[in-house]
């Protein structure tokens, strides 16, 4: 949507700002499935490298701030480019905590294959769904930004619902295990804040897409019943 | 900003056709402009937001060749009929220009000149119509000291409020602003906003600006023009976050051109 403003200044900015949250999506998108991949391999090396290209999620959220606030007082944007710098300034702080849930994630594993627990119940195989179902989500949810694809960001807007019952699945099995043998307490409490944090992984995608709804048709979606997107 | 548009309209343009000889400078306008709100025409230049605030005070009637066609209801009259008295029309409605025009006279009588002309006041009301017009226009505490002296050794924002003293003085109905601040450094131009903001809760408030962030914070109702037609109108709020119509937004946004 950028482009042709009488001012090619200005399009280069707003530019600059949408090819960094995309690369800051990139970015946190590779964190997660990394995440999910030493949780189960139970690669400690992978586990820190997550935790460390969270610094570099941090500071693009940073240098993104800036940037926006930098527009907003040279530019002062209207319309299309106000809700896209709104947006932007709302996405950046979803992927900043995707980003903090991957690491999150990411020491879990390394957490539980520190102390050998990986292996007591099958806690990839319980995770597995939600994880495939988050990712994808979250890849459609950063595609439709890129797009700017209102139709998309609508589409998938449902899939929420299903990671959350995925979780709500999850939580029962692990208690399930719990009361049946104290000894896997542990590994499954890891296991259940690992698909908390998937889930909550879920909801910032989730608001992602709402946000593609707000630039695109200048419709506040949020807290509103679903399916109103469509 | 409430979603219903107010009930009473001070002035209802409908199919209003404005020439300048044989050129056409407003195609068909239909518009209200609703009572105790400040209506801002935004649009490029030459696409008519002047050639519509003139012609609601009839302004244009001072140069041969300029008609209009159409209506304008003001108080269940149509203002373009031959009959209308055009000094009393524009006792109602009152211009300010884009630069400040003050006489070259007193501040006192610069105020006082207007009032003449329409109301035989003693010299105490007099003295009292000029100390309101001035505090309404914000101007007062400013002058108030130098009443005798020429309202041209004014500064230029303190002349452009003596002219809106000038002309709230008559008591109208409706303000007309044709750029009030294009010429005035940014302290002059955030007190000429203030006024408005106060002015409002008495007068109807109309105003053409090239600054597109002045219409989107001093007014209630946008109105964007482009070639001698009304693109779209709507709330000020809404024009600027959320605009109808693509036209609007390239405008608003600076994709104009």
């Amino acid at each position: 949507m950028p482009g042709d403003h009488s001012s090619k200044q200005y399009d280069m900015d707003l530019e600059t700002i949408r090819s960094k949250v995309l690369q800051m999506g990139g970015l946190v998108e590779s964190q997660f499935n990394d995440a999910i991949a030493c949780f189960r391999t139970g690669n400690i090396e992978q586990a820190e490298q997550v935790v460390r290209t969270d610094e570099n999620v941090n500071r693009l959220e940073v240098t993104l701030d800036d940037t926006c606030s930098h527009l907003i007082v040279k530019r002062q944007p209207a319309a299309n480019d106000l809700r896209t710098v709104m947006a932007t300034l709302k996405v950046i702080t979803d992927l900043e905590r995707i980003g903090d849930e991957a690491a999150k994630i990411a020491r879990t594993a390394k957490n539980m294959h520190e102390r050998g627990t990986i292996g007591t119940l099958n806690h990839y195989e319980s995770i597995r769904v939600i994880a495939a179902n988050t990712s994808n989500f979250l890849h459609d949810a950063l595609d439709a930004f890129a797009r700017l694809d209102d139709k998309q960001a609508a589409k998938i807007m449902g899939d929420d619902e299903a990671i959350d019952h995925e979780f709500r699945s999850i939580l029962r099995t692990m208690i399930t295990f719990m009361m049946e043998d104290p000894r896997t307490i542990s590994v499954a409490l890891d296991t259940l804040w690992v698909a908390k944090a998937i889930e909550r992984i879920g909801d910032h995608a989730k608001n992602i897409a709402e946000y593609v709804i707000y630039i695109v048709e200048g419709k506040d979606i949020r807290h509103s019943k679903p399916g109103s997107a469509l | 900003m409430n979603n219903q548009m107010p009930a009473k309209a001070t002035l209802e343009i409908s199919d209003l056709n404005f020439f300048y000889g044989n050129f056409q400078g407003l195609k068909n306008i239909n518009l209200n402009i609703y009572e105790k709100k400040v209506t801002a025409f935004i649009g490029p230049s030459g696409c008519g937001k002047s050639t519509l605030l003139r012609t609601l005070n009839r302004m244009y009637d001072l140069y041969p060749g300029q008609r209009a066609e159409g209506k304008i209801m003001y108080n269940g009259r149509n203002i373009l009929e031959p009959g209308q008295d055009v000094n009393m029309l524009r006792a109602k409605v009152g211009m300010v220009f884009q630069k400040p025009t003050p006489f070259p006279m007193s501040v006192y009588d610069n105020i006082a000149f207007g009032v003449r002309l329409y109301e035989n006041l003693s010299k105490g009301a007099m003295d009292e119509r000029v100390e309101w017009a001035l505090k309404k226009a914000a101007l007062w505490t400013e002058v108030k000291d130098k009443l005798n002296k020429s309202g041209l050794s004014l500064s230029g924002g303190q002349q452009q409020r003596l002219c809106i003293a000038r002309g709230v003085a008559v008591k109208p109905d409706v303000l007309l602003l044709d750029e009030p601040t294009s010429a005035l450094d940014p302290i002059s131009t955030a007190k000429i906003e203030e006024l408005i903001a106060e002015l409002k809760e008495d007068y109807t408030i109309t105003i053409v600006t090239h600054n597109m962030q002045q219409a989107a914070r001093c007014s209630d109702y946008t109105a964007y023009m482009y070639l001698g037609e009304l693109v779209e109108f709507g709330e000020t709020d809404q024009i600027f976050m959320n605009p109808g119509k693509k036209e609007t937004q390239d405008y608003i946004t600076g994709r104009f051109g």
